[in-house]
């Protein structure tokens, strides 16, 4: 685990290429019914490969809407994002979501696994982004599970599993294809300390082969601590 | 992991969401269906009830034909063949010729290859005193039906009397207190009655049928007739009776013949009679029939589109609620990097699995339940299954296909930002 670093925050000057994620100047504005908010101003941000960053702040600040950005499942108004040196937001509907299944894992607060499919087959459930339907993963799940201690209850439906197993179930599943980056908001948010000290641990292990990088919205100080660098965001902007 | 899996696997955790969707596929099938084939098998009752009827009317015009053909014996003849010379205003007077003609002639008829009549019945009649009762009777000898050499054996229409018995009119048995089986003398001689007869308003209420062999004896007329009672054939006009008089006339030309009657076109004209009224019976029938099914048809013609109507709204709606209950599903699988036409293909070949088995089951529920007023089942064609069990999923996606596109163009975003 390394010491939170916020002065490493990427500025706009930051060399966008290789990184597996370049944010560069980007804002982002819903419309509501109040009127429009300014969910990400002008945030530049850049992830090297090894990468481990806490992204925190208060409570709509737009951390979700800037690790969505991120993931390549909300545009920006403005500004450029990358990810691993290519631009989602450039491709069509249909290649995005398979350039997501290809380079993105995604680990949710709630888990999000699916409840009428076991353990195997949530994990594997990306195989239906269609790139590959030949059980070439199921080799790597089986490790990923066995890995995370859950090689017992392959076949249980999250229903039947802890909460820090259903975690490591969303886990697995974010690092199934060995993606360049993976997103995590609030990973740790519905966990006890030891399960939380697990999840941690693992997105520090991935980060640490140096393919990909974590990008983790958090507000569990053990969470920021376990990151690499830490980064801090306050209405819109990082700080 | 592949789509059908995820398919099968989500209807076994939303059993509940998957029956109803396809009850509703099964009542609209079960419904069609059932409709459909309802009115067929009514259509089919129809025939068979309107077969039964004329085969019925049938019978019964054969049975109208024979007893009126009797009847018309009864009534008198049509034709009646008197010697030459006979003074027919004593005959219109008395009801029978005082002049006699040879037996042999009504055999001379018979072989002589006539066309125009059926039945031939010589007969000799007299009225005379019956000498133990001291009252007037018309006594007639009869000897059957003589049959016509070149025809088929027809149904007499009168038994001959045997020797040594009577057949006695109603007034005569009444009035003497006797019955069929009593003896009585006639003329010096015992006879057995044979038959007596109900009431019949006329001449036959105090006449005696004999054997005309022996009545020939007993009047002392030996192969002596006076009148042969001829019954033409199935015509019903009167220029064939004339026909009929100009034939028998070359045959036997020393006789005069007289139509007594116009018993033919009486007989056509109720048999004709008989048979309007059973036509009009049928076609009431089928009035009828055909106003109940048009009432039906009318029924289906609103029933069937309602009921595929109200089963897709039901499918449609149950899809909805589907899809709002797996938006996180949706936004994850979207997320990481399910394409929008997977998840549009796991909505619809839901709908679809629905409407195979909705479909199925209306199939089978359509054969076994019985509607009422119709008394078999509906009958449904193979073709009508097939269609059915092939239309139940397409209409089921159809109904499930708008849910299913807000599912498959859901923003990952927006679920998951709101979740």
């Amino acid at each position: 685990m390394t010491e939170s670093n916020p002065n490493t925050a990427a500025s706009p000057e930051t060399e966008l290429s290789p990184s597996a994620l370049s944010v560069a100047n980007v804002s982002k504005r819903y419309r509501t019914p109040d009127g429009n908010v300014q969910a990400i101003d002008d945030v530049s941000l850049s992830l090297a490969p090894g990468d481990f960053v806490a992204l925190h702040g208060p409570s709509g600040c737009g951390k979700s809407t800037l690790l969505l950005m991120a993931g390549g499942l909300l545009s920006p108004d403005s500004g450029v994002l990358e990810i691993g040196g290519e631009d989602p937001y450039a491709l069509g509907a249909e290649a995005r979501a398979a350039f997501r299944a290809e380079r993105v894992g995604f680990v949710f607060q709630q888990f999000h696994l699916i409840p009428f499919l076991d353990v195997l087959d949530n994990v594997l459930v990306g195989e239906l982004a269609g790139t590959s339907t030949n059980g070439e993963f199921r080799d790597r799940a089986r490790e990923l599970l066995d890995r995370f201690q859950l090689g017992h209850r392959l076949h249980h439906v999250p229903s039947k599993l802890s909460i820090g197993e259903q975690q490591r179930v969303a886990l697995a599943r974010a690092f199934l294809r060995s993606p360049a980056l993976i997103l995590a908001d609030e990973p740790t948010g519905n966990l006890d300390a030891e399960n939380a000290a697990i999840i941690l641990e693992h997105l520090g292990n991935f980060a640490a082969t140096g393919d990909g990088a974590v990008l983790m919205v958090t507000h569990d100080d053990r969470a920021k601590a376990a990151a690499g660098r830490s980064v801090e965001m306050r209405e819109g902007r990082l700080v | 992991m592949t789509l059908h899996r995820l398919i099968l696997r989500e209807i076994r955790h939303r059993k509940v969401n998957f029956a109803l969707s396809v009850l509703g596929a099964a009542v609209a099938v079960a419904a069609v269906l059932s409709t459909v084939g309802a009115l067929r098998a009514y259509d089919r009752e129809t025939e068979a009830v309107i077969d039964e009827m004329e085969e019925a009317t049938k019978a019964e015009m054969a049975k109208l034909e024979d007893e009126i053909r009797k009847s018309m014996k009864g009534l008198g003849f049509n034709l009646f063949i008197f010697p030459e010379g006979q003074d027919l205003s004593e005959v219109y007077a008395e009801g029978f010729a005082s002049r006699t003609m040879p037996e042999e002639y009504v055999t001379k008829l018979a072989e002589s290859g006539v066309v125009t009549v059926n039945h031939l019945l010589p007969s000799l009649t007299k009225k005379l005193e019956w000498p133990e009762q001291k009252r007037t009777v018309i006594l007639i000898g009869v000897r059957g039906e003589v049959p016509i050499a070149h025809r088929s054996p027809k149904a007499p229409l009168i038994d001959p009397v045997e020797p040594g018995h009577l057949v006695m009119g109603y007034e005569l048995h009444r009035s003497l207190g006797l019955k069929k089986g009593d003896t009585v003398t006639f003329m010096e001689r015992e006879f057995t009655i044979d038959d007596t007869y109900e009431a019949r308003g006329s001449k036959d209420d105090i006449t005696l049928w004999m054997n005309l062999g022996e009545c020939q004896e007993m009047l002392d007329m030996k192969g002596e007739i006076n009148a042969i009672q001829a019954l033409e054939c199935n015509c019903a006009t009167v220029d064939r009776l004339g026909e009929i008089r100009a034939e028998l006339g070359e045959i036997l030309p020393n006789t005069q013949i007289i139509e007594t009657q116009s018993t033919a076109l009486a007989r056509a004209e109720a048999r004709n009679q008989a048979a309007a009224t059973s036509r009009a019976q049928i076609e009431a029938k089928e009035e009828q029939r055909a106003r109940l099914r048009a009432e039906r048809e009318k029924l289906a013609g609103w029933l069937l589109p309602v009921a595929t109507l109200v089963s897709m709204i039901w499918i449609g709606l149950l899809a909805f609620i589907n899809v709002r209950e797996r938006l996180p599903e949706i936004g994850i699988l979207r997320a990481i990097g399910v394409k929008g036409r997977t998840i549009l293909g796991a909505f619809l070949g839901r709908a679809v699995l629905a409407g195979v088995v909705g479909g199925v089951i209306g199939v089978v529920v359509a054969k076994v339940v019985k509607l009422p007023s119709v008394d078999s089942g509906p009958i449904i064609e193979s073709g009508e299954w097939i269609a059915a069990i092939v239309t139940a999923p397409l209409l089921a996606a159809l109904a499930a296909w708008l849910p299913s596109l807000a599912a498959a163009q859901r923003d990952p975003a927006e679920v998951l930002r709101h979740d």
